[in-house]
């Protein structure tokens, strides 16, 4: 287990608690193998070199007594980056694929470029932030409960079928770049949560579950906040706020929380 | 607008008996029964009766008859009353029709068209009151060989066996989540399965965390597509883990639980907020295709550190015998078919009755075809949908199932009456519903004791069948057709079972 | 997915004697002492069907595998066409170094003899083929001539051994073959039939053998459709309509393919009750627990004693709750199965030892060495 070579911009940590695995030409299975194993060691900061398409990692994280671990990764990741992740913060310098955070229930995944389809499904908690653009069906019935609000922030924009059954949290989509909103079928079958637009949307770009609202004050600070976070997760970019937040956003939200109430007869 | 139809059922009243104590209004949730003050007796509303039985059974008088009503369209058998009715209903409504338990409708019963076998002189049959007899079973993968290295008296095992579920009796109770039935009546399933050595399915609904230590070691955990109530611990607690991708009462569809059924309890369990819809979609959104499901097994096996078994539900439809030979390449460990019969707390009629096959040609064409193909040890069969005794048990396994999944039957040990009226949440038997005013009135441990009861006579049952045929341990019934025979059926019939005609 | 036919096979239901004796010198003798003993147990067979197997009886071919096969057919026609497609397989697949008619007596001795044949052969291997081993290869070959190539059936097929059986009392078939004077074995197990079912034909009678394994039988497996089904994963074609020839091709799997020693396929055929499993220290149990998860299709459910027979060595079974009899005895180098003990005092009437098997334990007769498997798990070497 070799100390690992950081970066300069990556805080230093104690070297008994950080570790690095060349993951060329290792397995899914093996490389989480060893996720666990370090996580059980007490290792709290892994470094991931090379990788290229194992999946699920951060998956096998789980313990009872809820251990916590950051795992950057130097690669492409493969699918399922981070389903059912239960706390844990992973950071990729690099692409991410299909299915990120599926299902996540806590922690934080950070990616440094552009992430597939379906990107934080079903997901129940913790944050997500991409810094480029998403695939279909992005945030797909998400959800929330008690204090999980679980929140996506996305630099660019996405693609069809954005927050379909969405049910819970907050999606954000920032569309830097003077990227423009081209997604059809946004929110179809919306019944919780709330998207937020920068830039415009025509109201047939959306579902019909789907009610299309300006900012209110509290909708402003809330964003001022979670962009603020996006906004200081990619230095390297060097945004500014308050550049940001002079654009014009859109508020998406469920017209109904019980929208097929009327389609059955008894 | 008025409605256009007949009451389904009649009440009737021994006027001779009733001694006005309202306890049938009190047991109807449905609204039927009310005291008439100026007249000092008890009127029903025959339009509101569900017929679920419940105030004739808990007339302390007995002075109630429950019966369905005499008045009659003109009979026409194309035109039965039942289609003139939905008709009707949508007519005046709009809407779809919706309807609870398993389909109704007069398909053939294969259970009650093979006959089973038993040893006369050539073998002796086998007394289970006396003699070994054995219903332990073991579901999961299964390498087709296992290595050993023999060192003088040593012996070790250098294959490694995937995680199993051992049962003492091939029955397990069906995928019925907290939501759609009551807390004590998810409770008592959870209790029965574990004091009698089998496993409850939570269904898509979660487990509700108090629950979890006590009885996560007799629970198979669901993973729908709503992904209701899962996080890692979720699945950690649990014996084994179920991606459900169809179900025999709604094959290909979605669903959904109104808002009124998420109380705050079920709200927690499911972890979404009260009073909201749990909607389902019809597909998992992260499986496409075989490949996906593939991941989604791995993801889950992943989750749970390779130490559950993964198990996949799917409805049995037209091809599923090819889909779950992919199944069982992509990686799961257990296959759960729910056939035509299969039963739920709502479904659109119109599927319910039309979409799927009965589950004894399905059990006979999957044994087949993982056989075929030499996958059949990589994986068990459960059946559900349709299992009403222990001989259909029995003959499940001699087509190739390894379980059964029961839920009807589970239900009806309970309570149920069958009413089919699941969806309405005012289920009188407390069963079916959220309201704590009804759920209340099935007690627990009465409810587990008889759950309990039932599995301990169907398995003696199962036994004493089992010895008959000169057998004295299931996994020398399982596909084992030569102990079957049909009656009453069409050739094409014996061809998919498998099974000689009587006296063939 | 094509409709397939449902199979109306008939499985042979039948109560039989068996018997087995073995110099465990290796010295060989003549099999009129065994031919004796199985007529004594005549009234367990009703003469629909007797046989033998015979172990060094080829010493000069000892190298090469002994097919012995049968040509039926109703005409003298169809056997020989059988013949004749039979020959032409084998040239395709094996140079044959010698064959003929095995002899025998009158035809008026048994009735309706098909025409028997045997064969000393050796694999000629190519392509595909070549990386499999010689015995992988025999086997499939034997299958494909037992179930593609009509009226003609490989009965025998393992090396310096051969069986011989046909329809009639076991003495009359060791008669018809001359068993008492053409052939010297150190190893001898016969068969005497009682099928409850007719139709008797000669290719039903035991013993049933693949490679060098071959068994004898008494009882019904109960289990038949699951075991078969477990072997047809495995390319064994179960076709001679009885429960038997499972029993030979699940010691085949389980022997020859998978090497396990035979006080473990016992385990497996006849496997101790949970119950008892479930009493065991924590190793035998994870063991058995094993043995029975993987290889439950393979337990054989129902009443049955079978003698095994492979080289050196002569293995009695019983089922697990012992439904059938068998009586094992030694008297100096000689070892004896059999049903009744009575047939083994009449070739010899003092013994050593007699005892009768428990249950699901295996009895093992070697050269030069014989031991009792108990309840534990011995390996043999």
């Amino acid at each position: 287990m070799a100390r690992a070579e950081l970066d300069e911009s990556v805080p230093r940590w104690d070297p008994m608690e950080q570790a690095e695995i060349d993951a060329r030409g290792i397995a899914t299975r093996e490389l989480n193998d060893r996720l666990r194993d370090l996580m059980k060691a007490g290792i709290e900061h892994v470094v991931l070199k090379n990788v290229c398409g194992q999946r699920y990692i951060g998956t096998r994280l789980y313990t009872p007594e809820k251990k916590k671990m950051e795992i950057e990764i130097f690669g492409t990741p493969g699918n399922d980056l981070g389903a059912f992740l239960y706390g844990h913060n992973i950071r990729v310098h690099g692409n991410a694929q299909d299915g990120v955070g599926n299902t996540m229930d806590d922690g934080e995944i950070v990616v440094e470029g552009r992430a597939g389809d379906v990107l934080g499904m079903s997901m129940r908690g913790g944050k997500i932030f991409i810094r480029d653009n998403v695939g279909y069906r992005t945030a797909l019935h998400m959800k929330e409960f008690e204090d999980k609000k679980p929140l996506l922030v996305i630099g660019g924009t996405s693609q069809d079928f954005l927050g379909e059954y969405m049910a819970g949290g907050t999606v954000i989509l920032l569309g830097l770049g003077d990227r423009t909103h081209l997604a059809n079928h946004i929110g179809t079958g919306m019944h919780g949560g709330a998207i937020y637009l920068r830039g415009a949307v025509d109201p047939s770009q959306v579902g019909k579950e789907v009610a299309i609202s300006p900012l209110s004050d509290p909708d402003r600070e809330l964003l001022k906040k979670h962009v603020g976070e996006f906004v200081s997760n990619f230095p390297e970019l060097n945004l500014d706020l308050s550049e940001i937040m002079k654009k014009e956003f859109v508020r998406l939200s469920p017209r109904s929380k019980r929208p097929y109430e009327k389609l059955y007869t008894y | 607008m008025k409605s256009f139809l007949f009451p389904e059922f009649q009440v009737f009243r021994d006027e001779n008996l009733c001694d006005q104590c309202r306890g049938c209004e009190r047991q109807c949730a449905f609204g039927t029964h009310r005291y008439d003050e100026t007249q000092d007796r008890m009127i029903s509303d025959d339009f509101k009766c569900a017929g679920c039985q419940r105030c004739v059974i808990f007339c302390p008088k007995g002075a109630i008859t429950i019966r369905p009503t005499p008045s009659s369209y003109r009979p026409n058998a194309n035109w039965s009353r039942e289609k003139i009715e939905d008709l009707k209903r949508q007519a005046e409504t709009g809407g779809v029709i919706l309807t609870g338990c398993g389909n109704d409708k007069p398909f053939r019963i294969y259970w009650d068209h093979i006959v089973l076998n038993a040893s006369q002189v050539t073998n002796p049959s086998i007394d289970p009151l006396r003699e070994p007899m054995e219903l332990r079973t073991f579901l999961g993968s299964k390498p087709d060989f296992i290595d050993l290295k023999v060192d003088g008296d040593h012996v070790d095992i250098d294959t490694r066996i995937g995680p199993n579920l051992m049962i003492e009796a091939p029955i397990l109770f069906s995928a019925m989540s907290y939501g759609a039935i009551s807390y004590n009546a998810f409770n008592a399933l959870a209790r029965a399965a574990c004091s009698s050595g089998t496993f409850f399915n939570t269904g898509e609904g979660g487990l509700p965390r108090e629950m979890r230590e006590e009885f996560g070691r007799c629970a198979i955990v669901q993973v729908a597509s709503g992904r209701f109530g899962i996080d890692a611990e979720y699945l950690n607690c649990a014996a084994a883990v179920e991606i459900k991708v169809g179900q025999g009462a709604k094959p290909g569809i979605g669903g959904h639980l109104p808002g009124e059924k998420v109380s705050q309890s079920v709200a927690s369990t499911r972890m979404i907020p009260a009073g909201a819809d749990a909607i389902s979609p019809a597909p998992h959104h992260d499986i496409y295709s075989i490949e996906d499901l593939s991941m989604l097994i791995h993801a889950l096996k992943e989750a749970t550190n390779y130490e559950k078994p993964i198990s996949v539900k799917i409805a049995a439809v037209h091809n599923f015998a090819a889909i779950a030979s992919g199944i069982v390449r992509a990686g799961a460990d257990i296959i759960a078919i729910d056939g035509l019969r299969g039963g739920t707390g709502a479904a659109p009629k119109a599927i319910r009755d039309n979409v799927g096959i009965p589950i004894e040609l399905a059990i006979s064409s999957l044994d087949r075809r993982l056989r075929d193909e030499g996958i059949r040890n990589r994986c068990s069969i459960i059946a559900a949908g349709g299992t009403r005794c222990s001989a259909d048990v029995i003959k499940a396994i001699a087509l190739g199932a390894d379980a059964v999944y029961i839920g009807t039957a589970a239900l009806v040990a309970m309570g149920c009456n069958l009413c089919q009226k699941c969806y309405t949440g005012k289920c009188n038997w407390g069963i079916c519903t959220q309201d704590p005013r009804l759920s209340g009135r099935l007690n627990t441990d009465i409810a587990a004791m008889r759950l309990s009861n039932l599995l301990a006579a169907w398995s003696h049952e199962i036994k004493e069948m089992l010895g008959g045929m000169g057998i004295n341990a299931l996994e020398s019934l399982r596909g084992n057709r030569d102990h079957l025979r049909g009656v009453g059926l069409y050739e094409w019939e014996l061809d998919v079972l498998g099974i000689k005609g009587a006296g063939e | 997915m094509p409709r397939r036919r449902r199979e109306l096979y008939n499985k042979e239901i039948c109560a039989c004697s068996i018997f087995g004796a073995m110099n465990r010198d290796g010295d060989r003798f003549k099999g009129q002492g065994v031919i004796e003993a199985i007529a004594n147990m005549h009234v367990r067979g009703n003469g629909l069907g007797g046989g033998f197997a015979a172990y060094g009886i080829y010493p000069h071919y000892q190298d090469y595998y002994a097919f012995h096969v049968m040509f039926t057919g109703n005409s003298w026609e169809a056997k020989r066409c059988a013949k004749q497609d039979l020959e032409a397989f084998l040239c395709e697949n094996f140079d044959v170094v010698y064959d003929e008619e095995i002899p025998h007596g009158d035809e008026t001795l048994v009735s309706d003899p098909p025409l028997v044949w045997r064969y000393f052969v050796l694999p000629s291997k190519s392509g595909e083929d070549a990386n499999r081993t010689e015995e992988d290869y025999v086997v499939e070959k034997v299958m494909w001539v037992n179930t593609r190539i009509e009226n003609a059936y490989v009965f025998s097929s393992g090396k310096n051994m051969g069986a011989f059986k046909g329809v009639g009392y076991p003495e009359e078939i060791a008669e018809y073959f001359m068993l008492d004077r053409e052939y010297d074995a150190y190893m001898w197990t016969a068969h005497g039939r009682f099928p409850t079912n007719t139709q008797a034909w000669w290719g039903g009678a035991h013993p049933f053998g693949l490679l060098d394994i071959t068994v004898v039988h008494n009882g019904e497996i109960s289990s038949y459709g699951t075991n078969r089904w477990y072997l047809e994963m495995y390319g064994y074609a179960c076709t001679l309509q009885t429960d038997t020839e499972v029993i030979a091709y699940a010691a085949d799997l389980l022997m020859r393919r998978q090497h396990l020693p035979i006080s473990l396929v016992a385990k497996i055929l006849a496997p101790p009750i949970w119950n008892s499993i479930d009493r065991m220290n924590e190793s035998e149990k994870k063991l058995l627990t094993t043995l029975r998860m993987v290889y439950g299709p393979l337990l054989m459910n129902g009443p049955f004693a079978v003698i095994i027979g492979e080289t050196g060595r002569m293995i009695g079974l019983t089922d697990r709750i012992r439904l059938r009899p068998l009586t094992a005895a030694t008297r100096g180098e000689m070892f004896y199965l059999s049903s009744e003990e009575a047939p083994i005092r009449l070739i010899s009437p003092e013994l050593d030892s007699v005892w009768t098997p428990n249950g699901g334990e295996p009895v093992v007769g070697e050269l030069k060495n014989i031991r009792m498997v108990k309840d534990e798990v011995i390996p043999l070497s």
